[in-house]
């Protein structure tokens, strides 16, 4: 049989893989994307309302509209989805919710009366443009918000209030935290991995074996380990304290803020950068440094000149791997980032998981997800124009 | 089959049940609830009687309240918890969505002093979706070897840093701190919520909330909070009543309570909408809530009892460490679920935002 031409068996080898990949991988980030953009919730919740204002011109209140609001309320009052669509709707309104309340008890009593006989609300023909929008199956307020941009009642896009502002402060903070982490790994796993690469056969072996030895340990007990040591009256603290270094009241605040979540990423992320560093350095030939050496440039030349421009592909590729994992660190950041050390991530779980905001959480993973795909495609590239290829 | 069997007799039963073959869904219940000591308390009072009375084995499921799980789990059609142990605000709520199965007090036995339900149960802990089990309270707690000289004792105190100085603990969700915040500003208690409603009341409480803010470390378990506070990590922390009495009554951390201005709540089992074992579920819900289970409870968690009919069974030095006890009473404030379900969404966002920022 000829190895190089691929056979059905091997095709049929990759297939779990291929499988697993679409399933676990590529269905849930199309979703991810779709959801984004496309919110059918309140849609689903008031069809009448919806086919009422798609021919609707924006002036005015719609009479036809009020009579399908009331029967699309009195159907999600019947059907116990009201709670939901009153939770939607306050979200895209703030007082909303308690309109809803109002309308449906007075609908409960006196099933025909106008609504704009129950509250003056729904007078209001803000309140009706909002409407004709949030009732659209898609949509692109959730980006919108995710870039703290919000759409006023007659459609202007105006910047978010400054308390409800932080997605794109938290966006720069989290590229922010991840350079800063990559940089420091690079700065410490650059003489590591040339250790490892220089020494003897047993040495490497427990060098290799201590970078890996924090992959052995799971990420829960490495966080909690870094709170016994950072904590105010952890190991370090009492250590400096016992020394005299630190007054009992000028004690560190190592952990639960920024700095905690800088120093556990860095020990978390740091065989990411190390191994594949190592890598390229174990597979370079000594005699170009030799060769550096007896034509009588200084080390610190032959590093400067022929060394490290040789090692920048490892440099390279951990460093992006370093940097892009960094972008979407939740676990640790959660658990020992306090208040300030909190990335993006720890914002989209927060409302997949307790304000049930799925279309922004969507929208902040798709914004997330397409920075690392610029990243991953454009920085490559640029370290290829910038020699950084051997 | 060679299975160890511990002595305790409940479990003994669930060891007999195990090996005389592997428990079937058929005999199960998935219980979700808080976590930690609480659960325990639960476990020893009510999961495990309950199992050596009927056969029936609970799995127990931790999470940390609202309804985000749930929701997912029943508008996806794959329930998989039977009983969540909630708490009101979302008790109304999920009861609103459709997430619970109805709960008929009428069904639920009567008190052991032959009161019937309906008057056993303290008012506002019988909800149509929901049968109430324990009162709880935020309180504010203290490490005692942080506070050397004077004692905080106040709610203004938490917002004294010159005082009082030293790191605060904040829960990561605004219940009950937004309410300190305002009373610490010099809001009387039956006025708190009406303020609340009020944006500027809004924007006074957050801006008290400000003055701690560089000083605080936030929580989000009551887990972790016992743990910043037994750590020294936090000096003064908002707290859940029971987990500080267990902390302080069985490990000996040197904690201590203010019960001062305390916001009470209660927690209630409800059954989850389109669970295959509504029957049983409902069956522990009225074995649960009976008046010896509840008053067991407090053995294990110093959180009070719903039912009138179980007080006289609780030990007089435990019925002194519960929210309800009448030394700790003085200038409760009951927590306004309504209000806050009412409220709540663009609140819950700005303190997250406020939280990060």
């Amino acid at each position: 049989m000829n190895a190089a031409s691929p056979s059905r068996a091997g095709l049929a080898l990759v297939l779990p893989l291929v499988a697993f990949i679409a399933i676990a991988f590529l269905a849930p980030i199309a979703t991810m994307l779709l959801r984004s953009v496309h919110d059918p919730e309140i849609a689903e919740l008031m069809p009448r309302t919806r086919q009422a204002l798609i021919r609707w011109d924006g002036t005015g209140v719609p009479q036809m509209a009020t009579k399908a609001v009331t029967a699309d309320l009195r159907e999600a009052s019947a059907t116990n989805r009201i709670g939901r669509l009153a939770q939607r709707l306050n979200r895209e309104r703030n007082g909303l919710r308690a309109l809803i309340d109002v309308t449906v008890r007075h609908l409960e009593r006196e099933p025909d009366t106008e609504l704009t006989r129950i509250d003056r609300g729904w007078s209001d023909p803000d309140l009706w443009r909002i409407l004709a929008r949030v009732t659209s199956p898609w949509t692109g307020r959730h980006l919108l918000n995710a870039l703290d941009v919000t759409v006023t009642a007659d459609g202007a896009l105006v910047r978010q209030e400054e308390a409800r502002r932080l997605y794109v402060d938290l966006f720069l903070r989290t590229a922010w935290v991840a350079a800063l982490v990559t940089l420091i790994c690079a700065l410490l796993g650059y003489p590591y991995a040339y250790a490892m690469a220089a020494s003897g056969p047993s040495l490497r072996t427990l060098l290799l074996f201590l970078v890996l030895l924090p992959f052995w340990t799971s990420l829960l007990v490495r966080a909690t380990a870094w709170i016994v040591l950072l904590q105010r009256r952890g190991v370090i603290n009492e250590g400096l304290v016992a020394m005299g270094l630190v007054s009992e009241t000028g004690r560190l605040d190592l952990i639960y803020n920024m700095t905690g979540t800088i120093i556990v990423m860095v020990h978390v992320l740091l065989p990411f950068f190390v191994l594949p560093l190592y890598s390229v350095m174990a597979g370079l030939p000594t005699s170009y440094v030799r060769a550096s050496a007896s034509l009588g440039a200084h080390p610190l030349r032959t590093f400067a000149r022929v060394y490290l421009p040789l090692t920048y592909p490892g440099v390279a590729a951990g460093g992006l791997l370093v940097f892009i994992l960094s972008l979407g660190y939740y676990v640790t950041p959660a658990l020992v980032g306090g208040r300030t050390g909190q990335l993006i991530s720890n914002q989209i779980a927060f409302h997949m998981q307790r304000s049930l905001n799925w279309g922004l959480a969507a929208a902040l993973g798709t914004l997330l997800l397409l920075a690392v795909l610029l990243l991953a495609l454009t920085l490559p590239r640029l370290a290829e124009r910038g020699g950084l290829r051997a | 089959m060679v299975i160890a069997c511990p002595k305790v007799s409940s479990a003994a039963v669930l060891c007999l049940l195990i090996a005389s073959g592997p428990a079937s869904a058929a005999d199960a219940l998935t219980i979700a609830s808080f976590g930690g000591q609480y659960t325990a308390s639960q476990s020893k009072s009510q999961y495990d009687p309950f199992t050596a009375s009927t056969g029936v084995t609970i799995k127990s499921v931790d999470y940390n309240g609202g309804l985000a799980e749930l929701t997912a789990q029943v508008r996806s059609g794959t329930v998989n918890w039977d009983i969540v142990d909630v708490e009101l605000q979302d008790l109304d709520r999920g009861c609103a969505d459709g997430l619970f199965e109805k709960i008929d007090p009428a069904q639920l036995p009567a008190g052991s002093d032959g009161v019937p339900a309906i008057k056993d149960f303290v008012t506002g802990s019988l909800h149509e979706c929901g049968v109430g089990t324990v009162i709880w309270s935020n309180v504010l707690a203290f490490s005692d070897p942080a506070f050397p000289d004077a004692k905080p004792s106040r709610i203004e105190d938490f917002f004294d840093l010159e005082r009082f100085p030293g790191r605060r603990g904040l829960p990561k969700r605004p219940h009950a701190i937004l309410e300190w915040a305002l009373m610490a500003d010099g809001v009387t208690p039956s006025e708190v919520y009406r303020v609340l409603a009020k944006p500027e009341g809004l924007d006074r409480a957050f801006a008290k909330l400000d003055t701690v803010k560089d000083h605080a470390v936030f929580w989000e378990t009551g887990a972790q909070m016992i743990q910043l506070l037994a750590d020294g990590e936090v000096a003064l922390s908002a707290a859940y009543n029971g987990r500080v009495q267990s902390a302080i009554s069985e490990d000996a951390k040197p904690l201590k309570i203010i019960w001062e201005r305390q916001i009470w709540n209660a927690d209630y089992y409800a059954v989850v909408a389109g669970t295959g074992a509504k029957e049983r579920a409902l069956d522990f819900v009225r074995f649960a809530t009976g008046t010896a289970p509840l008053a067991a409870q407090t053995q294990y968690i110093a959180y009070g009892p719903v039912r009138r009919s179980s007080q006289p069974l609780i030990a007089p030095a435990i019925a002194a460490t519960l929210p309800t006890a009448p030394a700790n009473f003085n200038n409760a404030l009951a927590f306004d679920a309504a209000w806050w379900t009412a409220h709540g969404d663009a609140i819950n966002e700005r303190y997250a935002a406020w939280l990060v920022q």
